[in-house]
């Protein structure tokens, strides 16, 4: 086989996403009464840029066969914090985002250590932690409310050159920052390896726990990373139970529909940013076709089913019924 | 050459698991520019000694040796760093990353801190090239590889980390022919350019074509050590088995005649590249045992009885109609009334943190209930019943399981079962890990059960127990019946030679006793 047929194969998954949000994204335009402008392309653009960032942070836990389900509360929390922090003069709000971006740093932290070390599962150990994430948000913001430095705000959500959303170009800035050097180093090599095969890759002597500490820490900066242009949208801090724990569900969902498997080893960041994009542009396809919003989360919980679904097809072929347990 | 200091020395090395020593006191060493050979039977000790070797477990005692001074491995990666470098007979590839990534996983070429690609394919197209093995490429996934490949991968992402000291541990069990013959080429060369080869084969004609020196393990010693080709198959077979034949075993019963009707039967099971055409039966009051090399698709067989394979060629017949066995539930039934007591007790026959009354009465719930409610009081008596049959040694029948000795976990395995009045018994070795008092009442029990009018399919990877036990014993190699032996055929040589797949010299007649 020619070298770019596996190069093919490696990315079905992220092409396929890519395509479904290709076809979404054109009846969504196509159906929408303003149509394909700069306009629409930039509120599209922000919308799915919060779900993208949330998602690559759940794809690297994934990877590493783990969940993380604290996801949308550090979101949450440093949304919160933020709405405190990122004001005033410039070094001042420098300072505030590099708080908030090591908060969400710590926050993926503290669950890597408690996974790792404390041989937790990912899913108890995630439940336990986003708690009590949400609660120092609750704390921060009672009540909705506190403000961001508006200038750092509107340049990173309006466009570009009057075309290009800015919040695109940020996504691909932390993806060239972010994903690609951690896919390619050693502790990405890690991160992947553990969750395909974990006594292989502890054979090899591959450095598991710092690979597989890596991903959930830099989980946690990503999730900031969406926190921070959650507040930069919205100008205010809110400590919502049920938009964090719905961000959590569609991260998973964008990460399935992203060709991530939820069984670790297999998929990127990259594809799951699609899958984030193709999630959001689809559960929009309602207001277009002039829906009610209150099918809406019906609707989104139907793609989400059908997404998660779509990783259990593996198990039919499966020949001996013992591996079903594994 | 003899004189030289060896590259590496273990001295005095022991470990035990549990109650089980799988190393006593073992010696061995490794000189620069030979391929030496371990042989011994299945548990003899071979695995844990390159498992020590190669970092895996640690010693309980006892010291290593490398160019002279002492050496302990932390982990695989510190032997590595050593020069000693193990390829598993369980493959020590990750399934989702491509070959390269794999050659090159334990310490890939780096460029600006990130994983250089060209160089990682070209250090992969080099080690793939070194093995003989330029056909793969280096960007397909290992877990689209046929398992004949990804051993070839598994030799050359060895060879990439430059070892002075290479261990293959059933290494050509997965290769073709040609492979074979590639990697023993392959063998050659790296003994001529200096390094150690150690050589764990069950194949004594592959050992004969590349040994220079050999080492018999048997209990976890040392045995003997000989240079290659000063002693016959025969005699190295007697090295193998030793002289410690303990008498633990119930008398078995004059041979009756064969009952018209097996109670048991199977006709051509085929399953994956597993199993082969199998064809057995086996009678009321008969104890037919499963021998052979571990791994031979014995465990399948009683898998495929017992209802858990999916895409089973072939026809399994009880009381010489056919039935189809769906499910483990399904195999239990009544009609089929089978049990298995399956080989790894700790995830497949106990709830270790259950309690010993709950664990036991699982299996027979459905008998025991009416409308959904469980009867305590039948519960209570059959309980006793099997606690006082296999004399289950227990501080209380309301203790988790767990808190329990091997021996008395599977004792408990084993009573959950007969709580059903099974009439078909598989047993997947159930010794394994217990100690001998306990293994000699699970003797008597199974010729008690047998007498009872029982079928009883037993795989045992010790071959004192399937001369001791079976009336039958069926040989598998590479999942096909290789041979049957019955009645008074059955001794160690001949179970080792048919379990080597080498044809051995007629025995003597009584010099066996």
């Amino acid at each position: 086989m020619k070298d770019w047929r596996y190069w093919l194969a490696e990315q079905r998954g992220t092409l396929l996403a890519f395509g479904i949000f290709v076809v979404m994204f054109v009846i969504y335009t196509s159906n929408h009464p303003a149509g394909f402008t700069a306009n629409v392309v930039q509120t599209a653009s922000n919308k799915g840029v919060l779900l993208a960032f949330v998602a690559m942070a759940q794809t690297l836990v994934v990877i590493t066969a783990g969940i993380d389900l604290s996801v949308g509360m550090i979101f949450t929390l440093t949304n919160c914090l933020a709405s405190w922090l990122v004001v005033g003069t410039g070094i001042e709000t420098a300072f505030g985002v590099i708080a908030v971006l090591g908060t969400g740093l710590l926050c993926g932290a503290i669950n890597g250590a408690i996974v790792i070390y404390g041989r937790l599962q990912p899913i108890v150990a995630t439940i336990a932690t986003g708690a009590v994430y949400f609660g120092i948000a609750l704390l921060l913001r009672p009540f909705p409310g506190g403000s961001v430095n508006e200038g750092l705000a509107d340049a990173l959500t309006g466009r570009l050159f009057g075309i290009v959303p800015a919040s695109l170009v940020a996504l691909v800035a932390v993806v060239l920052v972010v994903w690609v050097p951690f896919s390619r180093s050693v502790l990405g090599r890690a991160a992947y390896a553990a969750g395909s095969s974990e006594m292989a890759a502890y054979m090899s002597g591959v450095p598991i726990r710092r690979g597989k500490f890596a991903a959930y820490a830099l989980a946690g900066l990503l999730a900031a990373i969406g926190g921070l242009f959650l507040t930069f949208f919205t100008y205010t801090g809110d400590a919502a139970y049920a938009s964090g724990n719905a961000y959590t569900l569609f991260s998973i969902a964008a990460v399935v529909l992203g060709g991530v498997s939820l069984f670790g080893g297999k998929g990127s960041a990259i594809g799951a940013i699609f899958g984030a994009l193709a999630f959001r542009t689809i559960g929009d396809l309602l207001f277009v076709f002039d829906f009610d919003p209150l099918w809406q989360p019906l609707f989104q919980g139907v793609i989400l089913l059908i997404a998660v679904s779509l990783g259990a097809f593996a198990l039919f072929r499966v020949r001996n019924r013992l591996e079903w347990f594994l | 050459m003899d004189g030289a200091v060896p590259l590496f020395r273990m001295e005095g090395i022991s470990k035990r698991y549990g109650g089980v020593r799988a190393l006593e006191k073992a010696e061995l060493s490794v000189t620069p520019g030979s391929i030496h050979a371990i042989l011994g039977e299945n548990g003899a000790g071979k695995s844990t000694l390159i498992k020590v070797m190669a970092g895996v477990v640690a010693p309980d005692e006892g010291r290593m040796m490398l160019d002279g001074s002492e050496v302990t491995f932390a982990s695989p990666a510190a032997a590595n760093q050593a020069g000693i470098v193990c390829i598993f007979q369980e493959l020590s590839l990750v399934p989702e990353l491509s070959v390269a990534d794999n050659i090159a996983i334990s310490d890939p070429p780096k460029r600006f801190g990130m994983i250089d690609r060209k160089a990682q394919r070209r250090v992969a197209e080099e080690a793939l090239a070194r093995a003989g093995a330029s056909d793969i490429h280096p960007l397909a996934l290992v877990k689209d590889l046929p398992l004949s490949r990804r051993q070839m991968v598994e030799i050359a992402k060895a060879l990439a980390r430059k070892p002075r000291i290479l261990i293959l541990d059933e290494a050509t069990s997965a290769l073709t022919a040609a492979d074979v013959a590639r990697v023993f080429a392959v063998l050659k060369r790296l003994r001529s350019e200096g390094l150690a080869l150690l050589y764990i084969s069950h194949r004594m004609n592959e050992i004969a074509e590349l040994a220079d020196q050999c080492t018999v393990f048997r209990n976890g010693r040392n045995v003997a050590s000989y240079a290659a080709g000063t002693k016959s198959d025969n005699e190295v077979v007697e090295l193998m088995i030793g002289r410690e034949y303990s008498h633990i075993f119930p008398p078995k019963p004059a041979r009756a005649a064969a009952a018209a009707t097996p109670v048991l039967e199977a006709r051509s099971l085929s399953w994956t590249d597993r199993l082969h055409d199998v064809s057995l039966s086996v009678g009321a009051g008969e104890v037919v045992g499963l021998g052979g090399l571990d791994g031979q698709g014995q465990r399948e067989l009683l898998l495929a009885f017992f209802g858990v394979l999916r895409g089973l060629s072939g026809q399994i017949l009880i009381d010489g109609r056919p039935v189809a066995i769906a499910s483990p539930a399904a195999a239990r039934d009544d009609r089929i009334g089978m049990a298995l007591i399956p080989e790894d007790r700790k995830t497949e026959g106990l709830m270790l943190p259950m309690t010993v009354r709950e664990n036991l009465s699982f299996a027979a719930l459905d008998r025991l209930s009416r409308a959904g409610i469980i009867d305590r009081a039948a519960e209570q008596r059959l309980i006793d019943d099997m606690v006082g049959l296999l004399a289950i040694k227990t501080a209380g029948l309301d203790i988790p399981v767990g808190a329990l000795s091997g021996g008395n976990q599977q004792k408990v395995v084993i009573a959950k079962w007969l709580m059903r009045q099974p009439r078909i018994i598989l047993l997947n070795d159930p010794t394994r890990g217990i100690d001998v008092g306990t293994k000699q009442e699970l003797y008597q029990l199974m010729r008690k059960l047998a007498d009872g009018g029982a079928a009883i399919l037993f795989y045992s990877t010790d071959y004192d127990e399937l001369i001791g036990c079976c009336d039958r014993v069926l040989v598998l190699y590479d999942g096909a019946v290789k041979r049957e032996l019955v009645g008074a055929e059955i001794t160690e040589r001949a179970l080792i030679a048919s379990a080597l797949n080498i044809h051995e010299e007629m025995p003597k007649q009584g010099a066996d006793a």
